[in-house]
């Protein structure tokens, strides 16, 4: 071996001096990066990996939309189905409960978690359609409980509103959560009291005499003159068009609030505009103080609330904290195994070497976890039991980088450089197989994630994320590591414990220099 | 160990040299036979689906001494009919599987009150019947979806012909691994649809591996003329053998502590399905890179005329050049068998002497 590399070592050394220096400062700016990324999920207090529910216990209910009469399956109406089932979810006020959708185009599914015990309550909470209904608002009110007036009779009541329903109105709380709830179910038939959806009032409504599937078409638009700012317009159908003009008629002439026609989104109110005069022409146009926002998301309320999505319940996941941590600590425990099983196998094949692959590794580990906690803080990742073993399979591929490099650095040795230059030409030979590898596990991953549905796409998730950290670890941390080990003479004499000896190497030089002949 | 790495060293030389390209209706016959297989099985006793693709409840109640006929009885009780599964899973855990039911809180309180525990601590999953096609369907798309997309990578990164390669070679993957399901009767979940697709880019990886090195390999040959495609290729197989056996090894290793611990503590679910998938892939993998994958490759090659003018050329050259260019400190001792140039002497790129 010693024999070998006599002749290139001494004419090297100016740039192995050179490109040791810049192995240094590669490892030093990736320890840097680790120190300061650290430190700000310490700042931003990311000091725990947020854990998925089938780790910690919880309730999970996948929705499929289903297109019904008359109603196709958008984005949009996604997206507000979405904003319905999530006000209806919160309301519930269990920490860290998500409604999201998943998947892509009008393909997507709308994923609830609830973390903890609520049982049956989130299935039913989410099964039901939501409704849009206008009625006429009777009475207005802060949110607040008060008490009713308990001999209060009907003469002294506004026209419409039972003593009951007053006592009712009196005693209904918008400032609690579980009143924002919606889901009403309550037929459109008969008066009824209502909440605001942010629950700053609340309202005694009339029966409702339009209907959501009355509308025809909605739209946010802004005036040109500027003068009104973000309006939405409205148009309804025949029979709505008929409907709308006599419920304007008879409201506009009355007193406020009972001027005022409530759009009631799945039981809760969305906007009371007040009406200004009787619209007879089928189509309306609602102002006020709206941004873009806001005006958007009134006429999606009307566009999309008007033709309510049914869903197919996919599938419920219910998950006791019990085994929420045996399936934690199964998935840990097989980490901690695989580890150790790369580990030990590295050395005994690797030798010296092996410490490399378990600098490595452990460094990949640091950054994957340090991941773990920034993506939860900034895009609510939550790491599941498919994530973790994601996770664990990219132990293997991730150590198969190494595996292209070490051997790629043999073959080198085998050629006859020295282990100096040998790491050079072995590395750019190695980082193209690398590069294209990785680059199709990272494809897999990807298009796993967009095709996968619930707790699997945590799978390819961590195996996309993994195998950048792979590429990333293998360039500035692996590659320099070696060239600055390649220095050091136990490495580079090819000792017979550092993975470059002449027997390790299947080499038939003898460290002496004489030739055997067994052959 | 070592005595692997001193067979790495041969294999890199070309003294040992293993005829996967030669022998390739070898290897061809025995995947057709297994796909042959496969596809009768799978035709007449089919896959072993998973509630999840045919929808239905599962329950897991978690007690110290729970029996099977506990909780059959307590299934009775509820007034389930149809076809039930009862499996004790790890110690003290029963899982129960049902059909599609009109009230899962009977079977929920049912089973609560035989075993004595909270409603709310029993483990519940339900899937709704139209659940199983949309994700057949998802998988379905995010197969031709990754055919596509990496059939028009390869073709970028190494050259069409690599790729159509690669793709036949995890097509075979994918039949012998679900022929395997198919065979064995293993559960098929969504977790181990997700592993099947995770193998594809597996695969790939081991078959990208080696491919790199036949391209490297078979760069300059027509200028050199001293060795046809096949024989480079073969070559590049061998030299990467022992690359392909550790990454493999290395890949199986994690995927197998998860299988033990997957299948052997947590029973069954998520782990075991998934890791299940992946071992039975990874190996079929690592064996359709090498047996299936290159000798495709060398075929399609080997028909295009400037590669069989190099393969004339190469016969018409007498084998005795080999030791000619081999006298340096290697000893050609190996190379009196055939007619094919071996060893890094003879890698076109390498222009030493």
């Amino acid at each position: 071996m010693s024999a070998i590399n006599n002749s290139q070592s001494s004419s090297q050394s100016p740039k192995g001096a050179k490109s040791s220096a810049k192995s240094a400062k590669s490892i030093a700016i990736l320890a840097l990066a680790l120190i300061a990324f650290s430190a700000v999920a310490v700042v931003q207090g990311a000091t725990k990996v947020k854990l998925g529910l089938d780790l910690r216990g919880g309730t999970s209910v996948t929705l499929t939309p289903r297109a019904s009469e008359g109603s196709k399956v958008t984005t949009e109406a996604i997206d507000q189905a979405v904003a319905i089932i999530r006000q209806r979810v919160n309301s519930l006020g269990v920490a860290e409960s998500e409604v999201a959708a998943q998947g892509s185009g009008t393909n997507r599914q709308i994923v609830i978690s609830v973390p903890g015990q609520t049982g049956e309550k989130i299935v039913q909470l989410v099964g039901q359609t939501a409704e849009l209904r206008f009625r006429q608002v009777l009475v207005e009110g802060a949110p607040n409980a008060t008490t009713a007036a308990a001999d209060a009779k009907s003469a002294t009541l506004p026209t419409g509103v039972t003593p009951d329903l007053n006592a009712k109105y009196a005693a209904l709380d918008c400032s609690k959560k579980a009143n924002l709830q919606g889901g009403s179910t309550e037929s459109p038939d008969i008066a009824v009291v209502s909440c605001d959806r942010n629950g700053t009032q609340k309202y005694i409504l009339a029966p409702a005499q339009v209907l959501g599937s009355m509308i025809s078409k909605a739209s946010a638009a802004i005036d040109q003159q500027g003068a009104a700012g973000w309006y939405v317009l409205v148009s309804f159908n025949g029979e709505g068009t008929n409907k709308f003009g006599a419920l304007t008629t008879s409201v506009t002439k009355l007193a406020a609030p009972q001027n005022q026609v409530a759009i009631v989104l799945d039981g809760l109110v969305v906007s009371a505009p007040r009406i200004n005069e009787a619209i007879n022409g089928g189509s309306a146009q609602i102002t006020g103080s709206f941004g873009q926002e806001e005006a958007s998301n009134l006429a999606n309320v009307l566009k999309y609330g008007a033709l309510p999505l049914a869903f197919d319940q996919g599938e419920v996941l219910q998950v006791s904290p019990t085994l929420g941590s045996d399936q934690l600590h199964a998935g840990l425990l097989a980490g901690l195994l695989g580890f150790l099983l790369v580990f030990l196998y590295s050395f005994i094949y690797y030798k010296g070497l092996g410490i490399v692959t378990v600098a490595s590794l452990l460094i990949a580990s640091a950054i994957t976890y340090l991941s773990f906690l920034l993506l939860g803080e900034w895009i609510g990742f939550t790491l599941t039991l498919a994530g973790i073993a994601g996770a664990i399979v990219a132990v293997g591929i991730t150590a198969d980088s190494f595996v292209v490099f070490f051997e790629r650095l043999r073959d080198e040795v085998r050629e006859g450089r020295s282990l100096r230059s040998a790491v050079e030409t072995g590395w750019v030979k190695a980082r193209h197989t690398i590069i294209v590898a990785d680059t199709v596990s990272m494809i897999a991953a990807v298009l796993l994630y967009f095709f996968a549905v619930g707790g699997v796409r945590g799978f390819a998730f961590t195996l996309g994320l993994t195998t950048l950290i792979d590429l990333l670890v293998v360039f500035v941390f692996t590659h320099p590591l070696v060239a600055l080990l390649a220095r050091v003479s136990f490495f580079a004499n090819g000792d017979k414990l550092s993975g470059f000896s002449a027997k390790s190497l299947g080499l038939k030089i003898k460290t002496d220099g004489t030739e055997n002949l067994k052959g | 160990m070592s005595s692997l790495s001193g067979i790495g060293g041969r294999l890199y030389r070309g003294e040992t040299s293993i005829d996967f390209i030669g022998k390739r209706r070898r290897w061809y016959a025995l995947s057709g036979i297994v796909i042959i297989i496969s596809a009768i099985v799978l035709g007449t006793q089919g896959l072993h689906l998973g509630i999840e693709f045919k929808g239905g409840s599962e329950f897991s109640v978690t007690k110290v001494g729970a029996t099977v006929e506990d909780g059959r009885a307590a299934i009775a009780k509820a007034g389930v009919t149809g076809e039930t599964v009862v499996q004790k899973v790890g110690n003290d855990r029963l899982r129960i599987q049902t059909g599609a039911l009109d009230s899962f809180a009977t079977v929920k309180q049912s089973l609560a009150d035989t075993f004595g525990v909270n409603v709310d601590d029993i483990d519940t999953q339900i899937i709704g019947p139209s659940w199983g096609k949309e994700i057949t369907k998802k998988a379905l798309y995010g197969l031709i979806g990754f055919i596509l997309v990496v059939m028009l990578f390869l073709t970028m990164a190494f050259e069409p012909k690599m790729a159509l390669a690669a793709i036949i070679a995890t097509m075979h993957d994918v039949f012998i691994t679900v022929g395997i399901y198919a065979l064995v009767g293993f559960d098929v979940t969504p977790a181990t649809v997700i592993g099947f697709l995770t193998i594809l880019g597996y695969s790939l990886y081991d078959t990208v591996v080696v491919f790199d090195k036949v391209r490297e390999n078979t760069k300059s040959i027509t200028s050199t003329g001293k060795i046809t495609y096949s024989a480079a290729a073969n070559l590049a197989v061998n030299q990467t053998l022992v690359r392909s056996f550790n990454t493999s090894l290395i890949a199986l290793l994690p995927v197998a502590s998860i299988l033990f611990v997957g299948a052997g503590l947590l029973g069954a679910g998520t782990l075991k399905d998934l890791s299940l998938a992946l071992f039975v892939g990874l190996a079929t993998g690592t064996y359709s890179s090498i047996f299936i994958a290159t000798p495709i490759l060398a075929q399609l090659r080997e028909r295009e005329p400037a590669m069989r003018a190099l393969a004339k050329r190469v016969a018409q050259h007498a084998p005795g050049s080999v030791t000619i260019e081999a006298k340096g400190s290697v000893d050609a001792g190996s190379s009196e068998k055939s007619g094919w140039a071996r060893g890094p002497r003879n890698q076109p790129k390498r222009k030493r002497r």
